[in-house]
């Protein structure tokens, strides 16, 4: 059982959960905290790990919303992203995966090439947002907008599903032309 | 008075044996000494328990005092719960703040409300100076479940708490954040970080068990105390380039590979001691970086055997 799948649980009611992902624990927790702090009329968990599968003697609910965190400042982190994708069923990729880099403003501390994670968002036909989460602005906004598509990923916004959200936002995900 | 409460005193009451209902009934101190006079303890326990009710009811007893009544009656019979033993550890050495009860009950609240709004918490001193608290949970929609509380008893002059488990699965997610439970057989268990008021149960994570042994690896090689400062470290590659894909031009050719690798840094060992902490590399690093201090070099030139 150490393959996740979507929709594979009874959800409870008015429960969203996220799951953040990323070497950096640091980063997501000032991720966590952010999103927490948001008005939401959905009860939100966040669920943080460094790599996937996830440990199995645990129950969790059901995960409404996958969010691979890549720095680009180092290998380590793309490479533990990459093998943790192994673990995702492919139904997730319709809409409840999503990829974020930070450090793209610092160029000279990239190792990881723009090309190699435009490829990697392409791949798995999921929007790539690029921000700095060491900005309080910016990883506010991040927040905000992780709350805002967990929520529909859960399917407490009536009208929007996962999978018109994904569709919505076909301009984040890169295409073969832009690579 | 409400018709849950008093279906709970009901249940609670039917569960206490005769012979020790006039001392539970007196420690509850919430009965007057005139109601607790006119009880007639030969009629029967149902009767008896229609007429506890009635008392209670003109008393207007909340859920408050039904609560504190269970909690009682699990002080009196402790043994009938199975008890998990956790040991906390605190990170840094520094001395024990003097314990401030009602802090502690405050932040106890804050940070479990934070979670769930709809849990009923209590507390009682019991002997010894330990702190009984009986939690009874429920869901964003639902009621709490007086039925099924879990309890836990602290002794706040010693790391030591005992919780009972209840069987609702649901919980064990949220409580475990405060102390991890594992599936182990011996019960004594060490965790670190008893109740920080900014901890948010919301927050799950998931590989406490690889933070940990990152954590303990890294002791282990760096020790607590501080690092020798360093400033850089030097490394002189001379190798033959070692391919495993066959045969190719970089395999083939004869002279070694000359590369230099240099490590800067205000604080060197430091920085490397925080590393894998932060999730930047894997536990345990190279050993040609930690063998600095042991060696007392930090300048290596590395050449093939």
């Amino acid at each position: 059982m150490s393959v996740l799948r979507p929709l594979d649980k009874l959800p409870q009611l008015n429960t969203a959960t996220i799951l953040l992902v990323s070497t950096e624990e640091a980063i997501l927790q000032q991720l966590a905290d952010k999103m927490l702090r948001e008005d939401c009329s959905s009860q939100l968990l966040v669920h943080l790990a460094t790599s996937l599968p996830l440990p199995s003697n645990v129950t969790r609910p059901q995960i409404d919303l996958i969010v691979f965190v890549v720095s680009l400042h180092s290998k380590h982190s793309l490479q533990n992203v990459q093998e943790s994708l192994c673990h995702v069923d492919a139904r997730f990729f319709l809409g409840r995966v999503c990829f974020l880099a930070t450090g793209a403003g610092q160029e000279s501390h990239c190792s990881v090439h723009h090309h190699t994670i435009l490829k990697l968002a392409c791949t798995y036909q999921s929007p790539l947002l690029f921000t700095d989460l060491k900005t309080e602005g910016f990883l506010v906004a991040m927040a905000q907008r992780l709350v805002r598509m967990l929520q529909i990923c859960a399917g407490h916004t009536p009208g929007v599903s996962a999978l018109s959200l994904l569709s919505l936002q076909s301009s984040e995900i890169p295409s073969l032309e832009d690579l | 008075m409400d018709e849950t409460v008093a279906e709970f005193i009901k249940r609670i009451i039917l569960k206490i044996p005769m012979t020790e209902m006039m001392t539970i009934l007196k420690t509850w101190d919430f009965l007057s000494e005139h109601q607790l006079q006119t009880i007639n303890f030969r009629q029967r326990k149902e009767a008896l328990m229609h007429n506890l009710v009635l008392f209670c009811e003109e008393k207007c007893a909340s859920l408050n005092d039904a609560a504190s009544l269970d909690i009682i009656y699990t002080q009196v019979f402790r043994h009938q719960k199975l008890w998990d033993v956790f040991k906390m550890s605190k990170k840094t050495g520094r001395d024990p703040d003097p314990f401030d009860e009602d802090h502690f009950k405050r932040s106890f609240m804050k940070v479990l409300r934070r979670a769930l709004q709809n849990v009923t918490v209590s507390f009682r001193d019991g002997e010894e100076n330990a702190m009984w608290i009986r939690i009874a949970w429920g869901t964003h929609n639902t009621k709490p479940n007086q039925y099924k509380a879990t309890y836990m008893v602290y002794y706040p002059q010693t790391p030591y708490v005992f919780i009972s488990f209840s069987r609702l699965k649901r919980n064990l997610p949220l409580l475990s954040q405060v102390f991890e439970t594992h599936n182990s057989t011996s019960p004594l268990q060490e965790r670190s970080l008893w109740l920080n008021t900014n901890m948010d149960l919301r927050i799950i994570h998931e590989n406490q068990l690889e933070k940990e042994r990152v954590l303990k690896v890294t002791q282990e090689t760096f020790g607590d105390y501080p690092q020798p400062r360093l400033e850089f470290a030097q490394y002189q590659l001379e190798t033959k380039f070692k391919s495993n894909f066959g045969t190719s031009i970089l395999a083939d050719r004869e002279e070694p590979l000359r590369c230099l690798i240099k490590f800067s840094s205000p604080h060197l060992m430091e920085a490397l001691k925080s590393l894998a902490p932060a999730g930047i590399a894997d536990a345990p690093l190279s050993p040609l970086l930690t063998c600095i201090p042991n060696k007392g070099m930090n300048y290596f030139k590395i050449r093939d055997k």
